[in-house]
């Protein structure tokens, strides 16, 4: 039996097409959600289809695949979307940031400074950031058209009434080339200045609610704030237990049930790659304690 | 200063002329004209059916006439035709120089969010942007109509129907606006709370100088409030004039009905 024949990038040439004009329409009105036709992908709404229809029609048999998803490339999501591209368009994959030429994220944008010969594509569950404002398409889009963003604010102002400082955490809404407000899909706001003149090429795509979006490269992308209250990324106050780095965005891991924690790197290739490079932390494994044993 | 004032107030903020409006056959709005002027309280009368919330929508921009137009004249000075405005310029004066109660606050309200953005979403829509002031704004006018500050972070939706209403007035007044509509604004509440909240209206309408266009069924309402009255009766208007004259002295057969009906105090 041969395996099913399936079209490089497992798309068909006409979706392709299709995706690629709403990504052309989408990089030259910066931060606007352009409607597309999207398809069913072999991988269930929230798992990424929205992203994978963007990769799939960008991908050429050049390219160097990576896929994370809240910055590791080991989970379920990022393995499964790697292999399917390794087996539908044969391209090399890589789990190292500066070697990709395509990078497909869930939730993260990696912490290694990205390059201008790269593209970013984001999976993005919902696009719309007044959804959870105003509930009507018809109303938010005209919103968008008439650059009508004051609801927004009322959001941001209904955090520091209640909590009092702005405690959107991610999806934190920015305003991109100084016209379209945007949702930058739930990456958390520390990644936000990051998206500020990045050398590569970002797209966002929505597979469930059919929007594709995007942030050309050198674009301005700002933050919404309050002049009293401006906007500030959120970073756990600790070094990596790992690799020790200060400046990274960590996650927390429970490591058991007496209130045992440790924080890590999000971004897995960054972490190992600063342990190779001979940095370490207070839990690092075997090798480094044994140096440390050495020295004492 | 004062000559210039005094002209501003000769010339009308609003002219309705010969506004009509049908849908197939059916007239709900026939041939309406006439001028409002700064500072001053025009209700409009009649019993359901009668037209005025048709006229009212239309005067206000939301619906397009099927013949006549409407004219403002805009902060600037000059009076414009209200279909000559585009949609941005519209919407903009809608939050800015407008106000519009409806008579339910959820339909001007947003009830998830607190007061203070309720308030404050007018000046966020222009472009504040420093919580503080914003804040201070708010509260300063949950004040002025009579709500206590304490409630500032609570959703209208745990407030009374009166102090939605009062909300309401206070998130529509926040601009500084010089024409309010305003749509039965004290339906549905009772008798005392009405008339506290025609007393607030009153004074604040006096303080600051606001036009108004008040549509009701209530005529205890219409002689509280306003200079001038205008009775309509199946999509025309019957009589006009001012107030005291047109409620103590009615010549048309349906508004001595109108007038009769009420209860005598």
């Amino acid at each position: 039996m041969n395996a099913p024949a399936y079209n490089f990038a497992y798309l068909d040439e006409q979706t392709k097409r299709m995706i690629r004009r709403a990504i052309l329409k989408a990089i030259a009105i910066p931060g606007y959600q352009v409607p597309f036709a999207s398809r069913e992908m072999p991988m269930p709404y929230g798992w990424g289809t929205g992203g994978v229809q963007v990769t799939a029609a960008i991908l050429g048999p050049q390219d160097v695949l990576k896929v994370i998803d809240q910055g590791s490339d080991d989970t379920t999501n990022a393995i499964s979307i790697r292999k399917f591209f390794a087996k539908t368009a044969g391209v090399a994959t890589t789990t190292a940031t500066d070697q990709a030429t395509v990078i497909q994220t869930r939730h993260r944008i990696p912490e290694t400074s990205l390059h201008a010969s790269q593209v970013l594509v984001y999976q993005v569950p919902i696009p719309e950031p007044l959804r959870f404002l105003e509930p009507r398409e018809t109303d938010t889009r005209r919103m968008h058209a008439l650059a009508e963003y004051g609801l927004m604010h009322v959001k941001l102002y209904e955090d520091i009434a209640r909590f009092g400082h702005i405690a959107t955490a991610y999806a934190y809404p920015v305003k991109v080339n100084a016209r379209y407000v945007m949702d930058p899909s739930p990456t958390p706001k520390f990644d936000n200045p990051k998206m500020d003149n990045c050398p590569a090429l970002q797209l966002f795509g929505a597979g469930r609610e059919k929007r594709i979006y995007a942030i050309p490269p050198y674009t301005q992308v700002v933050s919404l704030d309050f002049e009293d209250h401006p906007f500030e990324p959120y970073r756990f106050n600790a070094p990596c237990a790992l690799c020790g780095a200060e400046n990274s965005y960590l996650d927390e891991i429970v490591t058991d049930d007496k209130g045992g924690r440790m924080f890590v790197c999000s971004d897995t290739d960054y972490c190992e790659g600063r342990q190779a490079a001979g940095h370490h932390g207070s839990l690092s494994a075997a090798p480094y304690k044994e140096k440390a044993g050495s020295h004492g | 200063m004062a000559d210039l004032d005094s002209l501003e107030n000769d010339q009308p903020l609003l002219v309705s002329e010969s506004l009509s409006k049908s849908y197939g056959r059916i007239a709900a709005c026939r041939d309406v004209s006439f001028s409002l002027y700064p500072g001053e309280v025009l209700a409009i009368v009649g019993e359901s059916g009668s037209g005025k919330s048709t006229l009212l929508q239309m005067l206000s921009g939301q619906l397009a006439p099927s013949a006549g137009q409407v004219s403002y004249r805009m902060r600037d000075g000059v009076t414009r035709d209200l279909t000559s405005l585009g949609e941005a310029e519209r919407r903009f004066l809608f939050r800015t120089d407008w106000g519009f109660v409806h008579q339910d606050p959820a339909q001007g309200l947003r009830m998830a969010v607190s007061a203070g953005a309720n308030v404050g979403e007018r000046l966020m829509a222009v472009g504040w942007n420093h919580y503080g002031r914003i804040r201070d704004t708010a509260s300063d006018w949950l004040t002025r109509v009579e709500i206590d500050i304490a409630r500032i972070d609570d959703a209208p939706r745990t407030y009374s129907g009166g102090m939605r209403q009062r909300l309401q007035i206070a998130r529509n007044l926040v601009t500084e606006p010089r024409l309010v509509f305003m749509d039965e604004p004290t339906g549905g509440l009772d008798v005392s709370v009405q008339a506290r909240l025609l007393d607030l209206v009153r004074s604040l309408v006096a303080e600051l100088h606001l036009a108004v266009i008040i549509v009701t069924h209530d005529l205890a309402v219409a002689r509280l409030l306003s200079h001038r009255v205008m009775v309509m009766k199946g999509g025309r208007v019957i009589e006009t004039g001012l107030t005291d004259q047109v409620l103590d002295d009615p010549r048309e057969p349906y508004t001595q009905l109108l007038v009769s009906s009420i209860l005598p105090p």
